[in-house]
């Protein structure tokens, strides 16, 4: 069955010099216990994708699209009724950076006591951070700590266990791992193992295809906005279909195998009123005379490609 | 082949006050470490965050006095008088991981590439200028002229970075600290400022030392490395033994800890080998051995950095192989 579908999304940001379309017109399906990564460069729109789906983009409006869970529009129901039945309780995410901004002058009990009455959880506060302290593998001794006497893994873990408070079922986590080392970086890995063995679907939004690779069934490719290619992990490690997505692999220094690698030349177009036509095309190595209209999204065999080499 | 760096013992400590007490204690940031370098080579300097990689780096480039030990840079040993100090700065410079941060956004890039000139007094004003100019094409920022006359926030930040490669350039140095350097970048341009990293090394003869934790790019770029641990080298060796083969557990479990993008990946949990810190003073005997799984007795003394094959090293009593 269809856990979540993201259908046609579409949201800008009003600046001085126009809208910055940084998520334009992008869909998505997950079955029931898949996960995805959400794959793509600085800036392409990744974060506001997660923000999106959350209805919580500062500064920023949902154009049209809809989005549902489990049957239901989520995203034409009432703000209230969001608020009250959806975000955080359904849907939760861990934003970017978060583990930097926990208030350095609270403990870390204090500040899940915070989130707990924002919250408004009615059950028993101690016993629930207790809980959710365990699930994310730390032990009760952090809650008397304060920020600064935590190390980068353990804040990271306090921000997830924040995350999962209310038990939700989609958690988006961005880019968890980023600024992490690399011991650290495999014990959060397995700790979003872990939380899908528990039943949860995760989104995880990261530049590092490497770490997709370990938790999404699903993978997202996005490009200036646009979700360029989606489709199985497999599929797309194995067979990747858009020429960005195959440069994208190939770009990724490897630690076995071949040394040579390669990059992608030049910039993305600006998302201000970008040029008519595939965004990659300043880059792409196989553009041709058609592409200076908007490719359609082509099937494939586990999701699409927006590239006319399929047509 | 001739040697380009020496550093012998070196040793820095810092003195940490805790923040609730007055107790201080002892931070062993760079603890009796040697190396040396050859001409043209790059070493890798690795290791998880706080081993003390950037005050090998501060240390060598004297932005801070060594406790002990001795540096010599291309036959000068570095000390304090103001001519060694003034060789290691003018033929040895340094890039830093935030290309954002490392470039004033006020400056025009004519004025952040002129700058090192200026303060080693090189040239006239028009030498510089060729200088610069020369710079930015060895960086392949194209076209010069134009590039000159731009602010950094116009450039994106494989462009920026490619800025410092070229600041560091105009002084045309034999050896190139770069700390972190591509690891604020997009996966998607690390290769290109590597690669012309590793061109301006086949050209020039530039030696390096490239300091970072993420050992998937050192292997691109380095020949030998070192891996260091709480202030110590644990393990040293050419790139590509070491890291297929490593001897020292600590290697090894950074090793298991890499992705790559595989989807099998799915299906396994990712194998940690360290395990939970234990509570003991971790500067008595092998430091590794609060979370190493192969700890013995013995590691209760603190091991030496031994030979264990050609070119090779490390510290540890159970050496695996
Ligand atoms: N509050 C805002 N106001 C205006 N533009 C914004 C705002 N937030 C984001 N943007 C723009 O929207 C685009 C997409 O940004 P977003 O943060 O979603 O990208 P991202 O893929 O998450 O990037 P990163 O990998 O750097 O986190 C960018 O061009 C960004 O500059
Ligand atoms: N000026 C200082 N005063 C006190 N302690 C310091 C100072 N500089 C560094 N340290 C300590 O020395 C140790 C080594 O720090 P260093 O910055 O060299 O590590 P690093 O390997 O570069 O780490 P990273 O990967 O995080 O950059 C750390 O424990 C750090 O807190
Ligand atoms: S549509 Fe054309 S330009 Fe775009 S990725 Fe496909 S081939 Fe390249
Ligand atoms: S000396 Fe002992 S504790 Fe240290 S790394 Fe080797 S086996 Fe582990
Ligand atoms: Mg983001
Ligand atoms: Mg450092």
């Amino acid at each position: 069955m269809t856990f979540i579908s993201i259908e046609n999304l579409k949201t800008g940001y009003e600046t001085r010099n126009g809208t910055v379309q940084a998520v334009d017109d992008v869909s998505f399906a997950l079955e029931n216990g898949e996960s995805i990564g959400i794959a793509g460069e600085s800036a392409c729109g990744k974060s506001t994708l997660g923000l999106s789906i959350m209805r919580i983009v500062p500064d920023g409006n949902i154009a049209s699209g809809d989005i549902t869970l489990e049957g239901k529009s989520i995203l034409k129901m009432s703000k209230s009724e969001f608020a009250k039945n959806v975000r955080w309780k359904d849907i939760s995410m861990v934003f970017q950076g978060a583990m930097n901004s926990l208030d350095p002058v609270f403990t870390v009990e204090e500040q899940f006591i915070e989130v707990l009455k924002q919250h408004r959880y009615s059950g028993d506060y101690k016993q629930k951070i207790s809980e959710i302290v365990n699930s994310v593998g730390l032990t009760q001794d952090v809650l008397k700590k304060y920020p600064h006497e935590l190390s980068g893994g353990m804040k990271q873990r306090i921000v997830i266990a924040m995350a999962l408070l209310l038990k939700p079922k989609f958690v988006i986590a961005d880019e968890p791992t980023t600024a992490l080392d690399v011991l650290v970086q495999a014990q959060i890995i397995n700790l979003l193992k872990k939380l899908k063995k528990d039943g949860m679907s995760i989104m995880l939004i990261t530049h590092d295809l490497a770490i997709i690779s370990e938790v999404a069934e699903k993978i997202g490719i996005m490009y200036a906005g646009k979700m360029i290619e989606f489709g199985s992990a497999p599929e797309i490690y194995k067979n990747p279909k858009h020429p960005y997505t195959q440069a994208l692999l190939k770009s990724i220094p490897r630690l076995r195998g071949d040394k040579v690698t390669n990059y992608i030349r030049g910039t993305p177009p600006s998302l201000i009123q970008p040029p008519q036509g595939c965004r990659f095309y300043d880059r792409c190595p196989e553009a041709m005379e058609k592409c200076k209209k908007d490719p359609p999204k082509f099937k494939t065999g586990s999701g699409y490609v927006s590239c006319w080499l399929y047509e | 082949m001739e040697e380009i760096l020496s550093v012998q013992n070196l040793t820095k400590h810092f003195a940490k006050k805790g923040i609730f007490s007055s107790s201080r204690t002892v931070v062993k940031a760079v603890d009796d470490i040697s190396f040396s370098l050859k001409k043209g080579e790059v070493l890798v300097l690795a290791g998880e965050s706080g081993s003390g990689k950037s005050t090998t780096a501060r240390l060598i480039l004297r932005a801070i006095e060594p406790d002990s030990g001795r540096i010599f840079f291309d036959g000068t040993e570095i000390g304090k008088d103001s001519k060694s100090l003034d060789k290691i700065r003018m033929q040895c410079q340094m890039i830093h991981q935030d290309p954002y941060a490392s470039i004033d956004p006020r400056m025009k890039i004519s004025d952040i590439l002129m700058e090192p000139l200026e303060i080693h007094k090189i040239g006239t004003k028009a030498e510089r200028k060729k200088k610069v100019l020369d710079a930015l094409h060895e960086v392949k920022l194209e076209p010069a002229e134009d590039i000159f006359n731009k602010f950094p926030h116009m450039l994106s930040g494989g462009q920026r970075q490619r800025i410092v490669l070229a600041r560091a350039l105009v002084l045309k140095p034999k050896l190139i600290i770069a700390d972190e350097p591509v690891s604020m970048l997009d996966v998607s341009i690390r290769a290109e400022v590597l690669e012309l990293m590793r061109e301006l090394q086949e050209k020039h003869d530039i030696s390096y030392i490239y300091i970072t934790h993420d050992l998937s790019t050192a292997r691109y770029l380095g020949q030998n490395i070192s891996i260091m641990y709480l202030g110590k080298i644990v393990e040293s060796g050419p790139i590509d033994e070491v890291l297929l083969h490593p001897r020292h557990p600590y290697t090894q479990a950074l090793l298991d800890a890499i992705s790559e993008p595989e989807p099998d990946n799915l299906l396994k949990e990712k194998k940690i080998r360290i395990n939970e810190p234990l509570d003991i003073d971790v500067y008595q005997g092998c430091r590794f051995r609060a979370r190493c799984p192969y700890a013995i007795e013995k590691c209760k003394e603190e091991p030496l950095l031994e030979q264990t094959g050609q070119d090779r090293l490390a510290a540890c009593f159970v050496k695996l192989d």
